[in-house]
């Protein structure tokens, strides 16, 4: 009798210590969240001593080492990293969405369970691999096509991009799909819809918000890129024009800086400031992504 | 019975977790000891240009002096001047000069830098094969990179725009070629700043329009032989001199090729004596060949003499 009391204020004991643990590492990660936050911001805020902010935001002219006059104006950058992102999800997007549906609709159970885990598979290929694809590949490529000189230039960066994207966007839009109440389906065929009529109609609406997740999600992958981009868009700094300018991405120009920058000087603080921009275009896009999500989940519940 | 035998295991246990105890702090306590000078691996660390040519000169020395340890990294000239500042390493490469930035710094840190001069490169200017053009002076290459020449026409070329290559902030080469040749003014924006020499002569080979800079060491395959599908431009210093090329050994020893550089190391304070025996290698005649065979060019008396003072 007294054994089993024991026994249960051991085990009641063990319960609270494993949910304190599993407390604490949810906590933790909030805390790493917001002290890489708060690292960046203290490191930010020296950098503003000597850049007009409103110079930092509008001008187009990056040249902290200039001779003439250290320049640090990031709108080249943010366009271009919009521009190449940009880019790859109108690549990524149509491709991603149509391979989803042809997964969760068309093939058979056989080729699913084939096709599913290698395009997932496309996630691991490293990107340094793939920037070097777009270096000796793809730039080539471009460059015949358009009767260029060179291939290094922002649709260079965005097909790579697009491929990075792919596997997030075909994932998370086929389990959406899936998800789908069959009886949705089954009732718009009952209505003389055929299958076409049903996925574009009923099928797609319904799980509209899953597949605009993956679309952030996928987002989300390519605005912070820093490899492959580096690689293959040829990171010239004056303001793109277009698709076939080569272009510096905010993740690529603080790659190619930070190794170098004398330290606790302006230009290093400034980088930060590159940083944190970047921290807060990609935050702000998983945190619309996951707004998105819970929106669906409440939704199909 | 059965009890005298836990009694002994457990004995034994407590022994051996004091044994283990002991040694674990014995190991401490050496580790925490510092090693003789000469056992220490030496950390070589910067210019691109230099990395090369480095590595094969330490590989040489290690050869012949089997106790030496010498571990060569890339990164930049200001990468190597950073972690020479910081403590990271024992000897930075270079490609140019120290900046009035860094030395501040340095002083500040109490690191005080040795420069010594290991071998002088010529930059070469580059553009693809098909390129009807053979020369172009000083100011040409200045305006060109300046982006103040933006096609090929002006300069009795083919009508195509100029397509520009170059290093990336971070490349003694940049810094040099902006302070000699750009007159320290700004590089035009639309330049494409690539990760090294290596990745400047891949791009010029490809885009017939191209035009890039890289150290001379840079123009040579693992045979000596000229690279295939570049052009190495020769380079006159104002309208009326006579032009050079960097090929020609003789232009640079004598400086009559208009650009050209020192190459360093630099060490915090007198170098220890392993630092100082390697760098001396590096300046005697062998390593001198090495310098040379390498596709760089040997130093002159006055470096030298210079580069003597600082080893003592």
């Amino acid at each position: 009798m007294i054994s089993v009391k024991k026994k249960s204020l051991a085990s009641e004991f063990k319960e609270k210590l494993i949910e304190k643990l599993l407390a604490t590492s949810g906590l933790l990660v909030l805390m790493i969240l917001a002290s890489i936050f708060a690292l960046l911001l203290i490191t930010t805020i020296p950098a503003f001593k000597e850049i007009n902010l409103k110079e930092f935001l509008t001008s187009s002219r990056w040249d902290p080492t200039s001779p003439e006059k250290p320049e640090y104006g990031i709108l080249s950058m943010v366009v271009s990293t919009l521009l190449v992102t940009a880019g790859a999800l109108a690549i990524a997007f149509p491709l991603g969405l149509g391979v989803a549906a042809y997964l969760s609709d068309v093939a058979n159970h056989k080729v699913r369970e084939i096709v599913k885990p290698i395009v997932e598979l496309l996630a691991a290929i490293p990107s340094v691999v793939v920037g070097f694809v777009g270096l000796t590949l793809v730039g080539p490529l471009i460059a015949r096509i358009f009767k260029l000189s060179n291939g290094l230039n922002a649709l260079n960066g965005s097909l790579l991009l697009a491929i990075m994207a792919l596997p997030t966007i075909i994932s998370i839009s086929e389990d959406s799909l899936q998800a789908v109440p069959p009886s949705y389906v089954k009732a718009s065929l009952a209505l003389g819809a055929n299958r076409w009529q049903s996925l574009v109609r009923v099928k797609i609406p319904a799980a509209i918000s899953g597949i605009t997740a993956s679309f952030m999600l996928g987002l989300g992958r390519a605005i912070g890129e820093t490899m492959t981009v580096l690689m293959a868009t040829g990171n010239a700094r004056s303001f793109p024009h277009g698709f076939l300018d080569s272009v510096r991405t905010l993740s690529a120009n603080i790659a190619i800086e930070l190794g170098e920058v004398p330290y606790y000087t302006t230009h290093y603080y400034a980088l930060f400031a590159l940083g944190l921009i970047l921290f807060i275009m990609t935050f702000l896009i998983n945190l619309t992504a996951d707004l998105i999500l819970e929106k669906q989940k409440r939704k199909l519940q | 019975m059965e009890k005298q035998t836990k009694n002994k295991n457990l004995k034994n246990r407590a022994a051996q977790f004091w044994k283990t105890g002991l040694l674990l702090l014995l190991t401490a306590i050496i580790l925490t000891v510092p090693l003789p000078a000469q056992k220490r691996m030496i950390q070589i660390k910067g210019s691109d240009t230099l990395v090369n040519l480095v590595q094969v000169l330490a590989e040489e020395y290690m050869a012949k002096n089997p106790g030496a340890a010498i571990a060569v990294l890339g990164g930049g000239s200001g990468t190597g001047i950073t972690a020479l500042i910081n403590g990271t390493c024992d000897l930075a490469d270079h490609s140019r000069e120290w900046k009035q930035k860094e030395l501040d710094l340095a002083y500040e840190k109490g690191v005080k830098p040795r420069i010594f001069a290991i071998a002088i490169d010529a930059l070469s200017i580059v553009v693809n094969e098909k390129n009807p053009i053979d020369i172009l002076t000083m100011a040409q290459v200045g305006s060109i990179f300046r982006g103040e020449i933006k096609n090929w026409k002006v300069l009795g070329g083919a009508d195509q725009k100029i397509s520009l290559y170059g290093r990336q902030s971070n490349s003694g080469t940049y810094a040099f070629l902006q302070e000699h040749v750009l007159n320290n003014k700004n590089y035009s924006p639309d330049v494409k700043e690539m990760n090294g020499n290596a990745q400047i002569i891949e791009a010029v080979t490809q885009d017939v329009a191209g035009i890039g800079y890289v150290g001379v060491g840079y123009l040579f395959d693992q045979n000596g032989q000229l690279r295939k599908g570049i052009k190495v431009l020769k380079i006159k210093k104002d309208e009326t001199s006579p032009e050079y090329s960097p090929l020609n050994k003789e232009a640079v020893y004598s400086a009559r090729y208009p650009i050209s550089r020192p190459l360093y190391q630099s060490t915090n304070g007198k170098p220890s004596v392993a630092v100082a025996n390697f760098i001396r290698f590096e300046l005697s005649p062998e390593g001198q060949a090495i310098v040379e065979r390498e596709g760089f060019f040997r130093i002159g008396k006055e470096l030298q003499a210079e580069n003597e003072k600082n080893l003592k």
